[in-house]
């Protein structure tokens, strides 16, 4: 019987590090980026880069779509739930900062705003309740997609639409790849990101970039040998693309939730808080959809909005170009009771995990 | 936000299943996304589950860093 005790082995986690620490050299930092929130917390929680050769530093990257939710969309939220409107969203959504205050904000002052565990129970309220207007507020990368396009396609019920604030990993990825001044020497990947799409949309980075890249899962020896691999690659000098997560993600992804994506929605460009506009990261309801647009349905213009309170460096902790004890909000006014920027609202925003773990000693 | 947990499918009607993630800790799942049999492991995120997992895959990861572990250093 495999257990999740089985992927967390210590005899096993010193062996992993012992064959990095051969195979890296002593001089040089060696930079590796990964994108998912949950990573940094397996990082964190179980004191992976204690383990890793002191030139050898992971960063987290935009990997926490809560962290890069645009402020001018948390706005449009509050704007409909001021109308009356019923906002469901997942829990983490509540505290995001917009321009002038959080959901949570709104929701003291009276707005019905419920937090769902899935865009499924969304559908059940919406159906339970046929008198109320609902809105889902659809955050989250290719992971969460597919829910969203399912509702959406089954057009379960005509009183819910879409707040819709889906968006891709793979394009982030390479914003951060052509930053000179971050100096990558290789990605791991989003392994449920990579469930869904697979490992394709990666090529580019080893291709074009020269970047290691291993997709990975989220068990400390997930990590380990996904650092293992990079660094092997990088002895070789032969920048690959590989697949340590096999047992969720196989090579082309989940084809159906693909479908599914590709039928309800169109990718744009879209914001990300922090990192500006980026080109093909978004995705947005098709024409045939519309009805089910929160935006156009409730007339509510996406308005640019606050996405920085001054004094926080959520900017830079999100491409790793600062750690967050750097900031210097960080455990002063921003704490995880009262987060000043969106990287400490979230389980896996990069400050909050920081402010829960050894890291931030 | 993309965590997601394994849980074995006990009964399927429909696009639900419902799932245990281990003593007994059953939910209801939606299955659209992944074609599971009673029996099956999947991976659920937010509600849904969005892959299949098979002991064997499980099984297969760990010898093969078994395999990494035991050669000598390349």
């Amino acid at each position: 019987m495999v257990t999740s005790q089985s992927y967390r082995d210590p005899e096993m986690a010193k062996r992993v590090a012992d064959k990095i620490n051969a195979l890296t050299p002593k001089n040089g930092v060696i930079k590796i980026c990964h994108v998912c929130g949950t990573h940094e917390w397996t990082i964190s929680h179980f004191g992976i880069r204690s383990l890793l050769p002191s030139n050898i530093e992971v960063i987290a990257g935009p990997g926490c779509p809560v962290c890069i939710l645009p402020a001018s969309e948390v706005d449009a939220a509050i704007q409909m739930a001021k109308k009356g409107i019923v906002i469901t969203c997942f829990g983490d959504v509540l505290r995001v900062p917009g321009s002038h205050g959080a959901l949570l904000d709104a929701k003291a002052e009276g707005a019905d705003i419920r937090i769902v565990y899935s865009t499924s129970d969304a559908v059940k309220m919406a159906q339970e309740e046929p008198q109320k207007e609902f809105v889902f507020f659809a955050v989250g990368f290719e992971t969460t997609a597919p829910s969203t396009a399912i509702e959406v396609g089954r057009k379960a019920a005509k009183n819910l639409s879409f707040l819709v604030s889906h968006r891709v990993v793979p394009p982030a990825m390479e914003l951060l790849a052509k930053m000179d001044d971050l100096q990558l020497k290789g990605f791991i990947a989003p392994g449920h990101v990579s469930t869904i799409i697979g490992v394709e949309p990666y090529a580019v980075f080893p291709q074009k970039y020269g970047l290691p890249t291993v997709v990975a899962g989220f068990e400390p020896l997930d990590l380990l040998f996904s650092v293992y691999m990079i660094v092997k690659q990088l002895s070789e000098g032969k920048p690959r693309l590989e697949n340590e997560y096999s047992r969720g993600v196989s090579w082309q992804g989940n084809v159906k939730a693909q479908r599914l994506i590709n039928e309800a929605f169109e990718v744009v460009d879209g914001k990300w808080r922090g990192l500006g506009v980026i080109p093909n990261s978004t995705l947005a309801l098709k024409d045939a959809y519309s009805s089910f647009d929160a935006l156009k349905k409730h007339s509510v213009p996406l308005v640019d909005g606050v996405d920085s309170q001054p004094g926080c460096q959520c900017h830079l902790v999100v491409v790793g170009k600062i750690k967050p004890p750097a900031c210097p909000l960080f455990l002063k006014a921003c704490t995880p009771q009262n987060p000043v920027g969106a990287c400490m609202v979230s389980m896996e925003g990069t400050c909050r995990v920081w402010a829960k773990t050894v890291n931030a000693q | 936000m993309c965590l997601a947990i394994p849980a074995r499918v006990m009964s399927i009607t429909g696009d639900k299943a419902q799932v245990d993630f281990g003593e007994k800790v059953l939910r209801e799942v939606n299955v659209t996304l992944v074609d599971a049999k009673v029996g099956d492991y999947v991976l659920v995120h937010a509600g849904y589950a969005i892959q299949t997992m098979s002991e064997k895959d499980a099984l297969e990861t760990l010898s093969l860093w078994n395999e990494v572990l035991d050669a000598g250093t390349q």
